[in-house]
């Protein structure tokens, strides 16, 4: 089984966010570090503070995009940035704790804010390696 | 793309005839070599756009137009309200009423050059830029809601800006129908401290020079000669519109079954116009226009602070301000008779010909200014609708260049220190506060903005009145 991992994958406008693990749930967190990863190099980011957060979606999919948003909307409104999480999932029910700072201009070069999460090449699936897959396109 | 797949109707119109579930045919407005070099996405997505409920005459789709989220960005389509038509928050997109104003200067480019460089230090500095920039401004609740309902009129009621701009922004400045109720509070919440920023991917404000002239005519009504500076801003409804899009697109797209609708794609999320659904969302997308308006319009009062401080000599007065993600009411004639309909456009510009009753006295003979942004090193161009435009995608043209290649090739491509350099040594100064964003908007990302304001030109969408060179750009 492949090892947990994220990557960006192209989109003619903006960027795709693609997170793989063991679990749903790691391919969840794998693709959060890939959000985080449009903004800013993961590494730079110390999970100094941490936020809760929540979501429930009709399917999987939707959930998984709705995770994205959420983060996205604790950038906005916080003025964070993120680079450790934790998801559990029960059912179509997402709680997740996510750890990060201050968004610092200098010190972390944002390339780009994100808009939000798309349901454009939007998947969550089982590949047949037995790794999760979870990805959608950002709006930047 | 694959041309094979598309009956060419005349050197700039391409058609695809309706097959399955479209409900009319898709057009493609673009020449060969354009047409070619787009994603078969486009395709995909023109011909999904023509299966949504209600859709009137076609889809259609802009010379600048590529991969987008349901709708192609460079998309248009009208719906009608009696044959059951939508309203897709999808079809309107993130960022809600993103556009682009310009203002005159009243200043030549001999009189730019020796401050050049103090001036875009001034602007960088006065002109919150690029993420984690906050506004001059903080909105609590109340003032939240009046800039909602007010857009640009609320702006200059506080102090930003002159009453005589209003008439150069489409809606008169104020978007009628707004429903600040219908905006949660996460979205204003998100907007709280975003009041007056650029924000940051392909949002800039450049001083530009004219340099050539097309139509000598209506570049006289207009106000715009060679030499003339001018400066561009193009931003949107920032934080407000992006959760709003969020929040809607979800919405839809929970909803579509309930009200019998089956979306080819989860991006075409959309509701009846006659639902309450789709009229929460016009509420809401109505105020995030008014958002990015108002927006606007503080921009421009901190640029004319940083111009009257600079170069006491110079006068702003507005040009033009179109908004390139919407969907607005408009009355358009199908088969001869005038007909009330909802009509989208995402990341394409409204391009009303003269005698336009919507157009300011001023403008009206001329018809509507249509402001085509280029990126950072590229030209940028001034349009004007035609009579025929409005024959041809309900009064519509292109809105800029259009991405050629990912954010990922681009910074694969080029260096941000690099491009900088390269853009120094032509005389455009950028400031920017990210390398990397300045890397994956590198010019030559985009597509070539000549071949595509000629195919909009040659198209009769609108017609070429002027070329403008950028010699300042502050990128967010």
């Amino acid at each position: 089984m492949s090892a947990e991992r994220w990557e960006h994958f192209p989109h003619e406008a903006d960027m795709g966010v693609r997170g793989l693990g063991a679990t749903l749930e790691r391919a969840f967190e794998q693709a959060a570090l890939a959000l985080t990863a449009v903004v800013t190099d993961p590494a730079t980011v110390t999970p100094l503070e941490r936020v809760s957060l929540a979501c429930e979606a009709p399917d999987t999919e939707l959930v998984f995009v709705d995770w994205l948003n959420a983060l996205v909307y604790e950038m906005a409104t916080r003025s964070m940035l993120f680079s450790r999480f934790e998801v559990r999932l029960q059912g179509h029910r997402l709680s997740a704790k996510a750890w990060g700072e201050a968004l610092d201009i200098a010190r972390h070069h944002p390339a780009v804010e994100v808009k939000g999460a798309t349901y454009t090449a939007l998947k969550v699936a089982l590949q047949p390696d037995g790794a999760w897959l979870a990805q959608c396109v950002v709006d930047v | 793309m694959d041309l094979a797949k598309l009956e060419r109707r005349s050197e700039f119109e391409w058609r695809v005839m309706p097959f399955g579930r479209m409900r009319v045919p898709g057009v493609i407005f673009a020449s060969e070599a354009l047409l070619r070099q787009m994603d078969d996405k486009v395709y995909e997505q023109v011909t999904n756009v023509a299966m949504l409920p209600g859709i009137v005459a076609a889809s259609y789709a802009m010379p600048d137009a590529h991969w987008g989220y349901g709708f192609p960005i460079g998309g248009v389509a009208a719906f009608d309200p009696d044959q059951g038509g939508v309203v897709s928050a999808g079809g309107v997109g993130f960022d809600i009423s993103c556009g682009v104003r310009t203002l005159h200067t009243g200043l030549r480019h001999d009189d730019i050059e020796p401050l050049k460089k103090q001036l875009a230090d001034t602007l960088y500095h006065a002109i919150p830029a690029g993420l984690g920039s906050t506004g001059a401004i903080r909105l609590e609740a109340a003032q939240m809601d009046a800039m909602l309902r007010g857009g640009a009129h609320w702006a200059v009621d506080q102090g930003f800006g002159e009453a005589t701009d209003l008439e150069r922004i489409e809606e008169g400045g104020c978007m009628r129908g707004a429903d600040p109720s219908q905006v949660s509070e996460q979205a204003k919440k998100r907007q709280r401290d975003e009041m007056g920023t650029l924000g940051s991917g392909n949002h800039y404000l450049e001083v530009q020079q004219v340099t050539d002239i097309y139509a000598a005519d209506i570049a006289a009504a207009f106000g715009v000669k060679p030499g003339d500076v001018v400066v561009s801003i193009h931003c949107g409804s920032r934080g407000l519109g992006h959760q709003i899009g969020t929040e809607f697109l979800r919405r839809m797209v929970i909803s579509a079954p309930g009200y019998g609708i089956d979306l080819p794609d989860r991006e075409l999320a959309c509701a009846p116009i006659r639902s309450p659904l789709g009229q929460d969302y016009l509420g809401a997308m109505r105020s995030a226009i008014n958002c990015a308006l108002a927006n606007r319009q503080i921009l421009t009062h901190l640029t004319r602070k940083v111009f009257s401080q600079l170069l006491p000599q110079s006068r702003l007065p507005l040009l033009y301000d179109v908004s390139h993600n919407t969907c607005k009411v408009e009355t358009q004639t199908v088969d001869g008779r005038p007909k009330q309909l909802f009509v989208h456009r995402k990341g394409a510009t409204r391009a009303f010909g003269p005698g336009h009753p919507d157009l300011p006295a001023a403008l009206r003979q001329a018809g509507q200014p249509v402001l085509i942004g280029g990126s950072m090193g590229t030209a940028s161009y001034i349009l004007a609708g035609t009579r025929a435009s409005m024959q041809r995608a309900f009064g519509s043209a292109c809105h800029g260049s259009g991405r050629a290649m990912s954010r990922h090739q681009a910074l694969r491509n080029w260096n941000g220190r690099h491009v900088v350099d390269e853009l120094a040594g032509r005389g455009i100064l950028i400031r920017s506060p990210s390398s990397r964003g300045v890397a994956e908007e590198a010019p030559g990302a985009y597509k070539d903005v000549n071949a595509v304001v000629d195919s909009a030109d040659h198209a009769g969408l609108a017609c070429k009145v002027a070329r403008l060179e950028p010699i300042i750009c502050i990128k967010g």
